[in-house]
């Protein structure tokens, strides 16, 4: 089979589009390739996906732990604690167990003139319930880099805007939210590296691959355990993780230099 | 453990509980949280020994050094650290064995890579075949603890660079002025001052080394992971002991064990950092 060959049969198969059966012998270094640039596939949907709705929620977190009202910021705290003093592992294996057991309690909705069972079958399947955890782990991380940026923010700028009759949803848009981004922002893509790099634990750790449909960490394992050889597998998922880190850093960069234009460069 | 504990099937309420979690397999479990803290505890030298080697690579004015240490310090920052742990271990041991096969079975004809198998003559397995269960299961738990030092080493050398760098100048220069080495200046002045502006970073990696411990289950250690999920799966009547799937039980508890870790080092590091900072030149040291 020509390296084209693979890549037409295997490109897609962590999606399971494509050929069903794995390689089984004679892996050729274009079959591990292309199959661990496959499962890069599942990576980058976790991160992306992951990143932009754990944005949204680290957002409103943020927000929760530094008013004032109890309501809000007990619980926030509590579940920014919570994520940040456990593994991601551990919290992996816990909503996976939820997750399974919750389909067999039976879950009926009544709206009164109709009743829903709810189908939660998929919940424990890799695509949702991984992507629910690492949104929210991320939020939580996230959350905290915000509080902590929030409460940088100079209070004269703020004073500055009282000063000028600015009501508080615009201070909030137009100064605190511009601000938090801005010096949250170095902290905020080290943090989006890492919930990159945690993405390959998906398939290894709890949820399992179905129908070998896999992330990259999965195939390279699958060929390492396969080959007995550590070195050509691992080596090109490092290559890949690298490739996308620099991506990461380059976007990130980019919308770094975009909030950071009003600022004087450093010279 | 207790004597009513003979027949568990007899016996229910408080008493079912006491023997319940004193079984065996529980004592295996509450040894496994040893097995992790002596992971954490072991590495930490190792770790601090990498840190500086790297850092010190970093800082070299011998080039190749310094290229060392940059590339060792950043791999880090690109793969995750999951990939190292997988891969290190296998590394090493097919390292070790291929060493040993060499010393050991010279006259060997065979290749030692055939096609998709690795095969090194009996003598040269590492551990030997013949080894007792706990051999293996140190040597494993030894793999794992240099996976881990290796890649937290390399976290470690980026602090330990920073902080070398964040010393102020003054101070080394007095030191200079004073007619002092270059060794005692950074043995007198540098690292004594560098712990304060280390310490964030390197109890900020402390806490990311707990929450990476329960990885240890993937390298095959039998660690709090492993007895969490082998206890709570369900357990049919076959068993002394039967219950239904209790492993979100379980892990609920590794999830306050690790809760619990995390808090109680914030505590300590706050403390420590409140103790170095006195007398020092920084904001904190001011008061």
């Amino acid at each position: 089979m020509s390296c084209f060959d693979t890549f037409t049969s295997y490109a897609l198969r962590s999606i399971g589009i494509g050929e069903r059966l794995l390689p089984k012998t004679d892996f050729t270094l274009c079959d591990q390739v292309v199959l661990i640039g496959s499962g890069m596939i599942w990576n980058v949907y976790f991160a992306v996906l992951a990143l932009t709705l754990g944005f949204f929620f680290a957002v409103s977190l943020a927000l929760g732990r530094s008013s004032e009202n109890p309501v809000f910021r007990i619980p926030a705290r509590a579940f920014i604690f919570v994520i940040r003093g456990s593994p991601l592992f551990i919290q992996f294996f816990l909503i996976y167990e939820a997750f399974v057991l919750i389909p067999k309690m039976g879950w009926d909705i009544n709206l009164g003139f109709i009743e829903i069972t709810v189908e939660t079958k998929w919940l424990t399947k890799a695509w949702l319930g991984a992507l629910i955890t690492l949104f929210l782990n991320t939020a939580g991380y996230t959350a905290n880099i915000f509080y902590g940026a929030l409460r940088s923010i100079p209070k004269g700028d703020i004073e500055a805007a009282l000063a000028i009759g600015m009501s508080k949803r615009q201070i909030f848009w137009r100064i605190s939210f511009p601000t938090m981004l801005r010096l949250a922002w170095p902290s905020y893509t080290n943090e989006a590296i890492f919930l990159f790099h945690a993405t390959a634990l998906v398939f290894f750790s709890s949820f399992p691959a179905w129908r070998q449909k896999g992330d990259s960490l999965y195939y390279a394992s699958y060929f390492a355990d396969k080959t007995f050889n550590p070195f050509v597998p691992y080596p090109i998922i490092a290559l890949y993780f690298i490739c996308f880190t620099l991506l990461i850093i380059t976007l990130f960069g980019y919308v770094n230099k975009r909030l950071n234009r009003h600022i004087a460069p450093n010279t | 453990m207790f004597e009513y504990c003979t027949d568990p099937k007899l016996i229910e309420g408080f008493q079912w509980w006491s023997c319940y979690l004193s079984n065996g397999k529980h004592m295996s479990f509450y040894f496994s949280f040893l097995v992790v803290l002596s992971l954490l505890a072991l590495t930490v030298p190792f770790i601090l020994l990498f840190g500086f080697t790297g850092a010190l690579a970093r800082r070299s004015t011998f080039a190749p050094f310094r290229w060392f240490g940059t590339i060792y310090t950043s791999m880090v920052r690109g793969v995750p650290d999951i990939i190292f742990f997988l891969f290190v271990p296998i590394a090493m041991d097919q390292g070790i064995e291929v060493i040993r096969h060499k010393i050991k079975c010279s006259d060997w004809p065979e290749p030692i890579r055939q096609g998709n198998d690795f095969v090194v003559c009996t003598a040269a397995k590492m551990p030997l075949s013949s080894s007792a269960q706990w051999v293996h299961e140190t040597y494993g738990f030894m793999l794992a603890t240099i996976a881990f030092a290796i890649v937290f080493g390399a976290f470690a050398a980026n602090t330990i660079h920073g902080a070398l760098g964040a010393v102020p100048k003054g101070q080394l220069e007095t030191g200079a002025a004073f007619g002092m080495s270059p060794g005692q200046i950074f043995r007198r002045i540098h690292l004594p001052q560098m712990w304060v502006y280390a310490l964030p970073g390197l109890s900020n990696l402390w806490m990311i080394l707990i929450k990476a411990s329960p990885l240890l289950f993937l390298l095959g250690v039998e660690d709090i992971v492993y007895w969490a999920r082998e206890l709570g799966g369900s357990k049919t009547a076959r068993f002394a002991y039967p219950h239904g799937d209790w492993r979100l039980g379980y892990f609920l508890f590794l999830l306050v064990f690790y809760l619990f870790l995390t808090w109680l080092s914030e505590k300590f590091f706050d403390r420590i950092m409140h103790k170095l900072s006195r007398g020092q030149n920084t904001a904190a040291g001011m008061s």
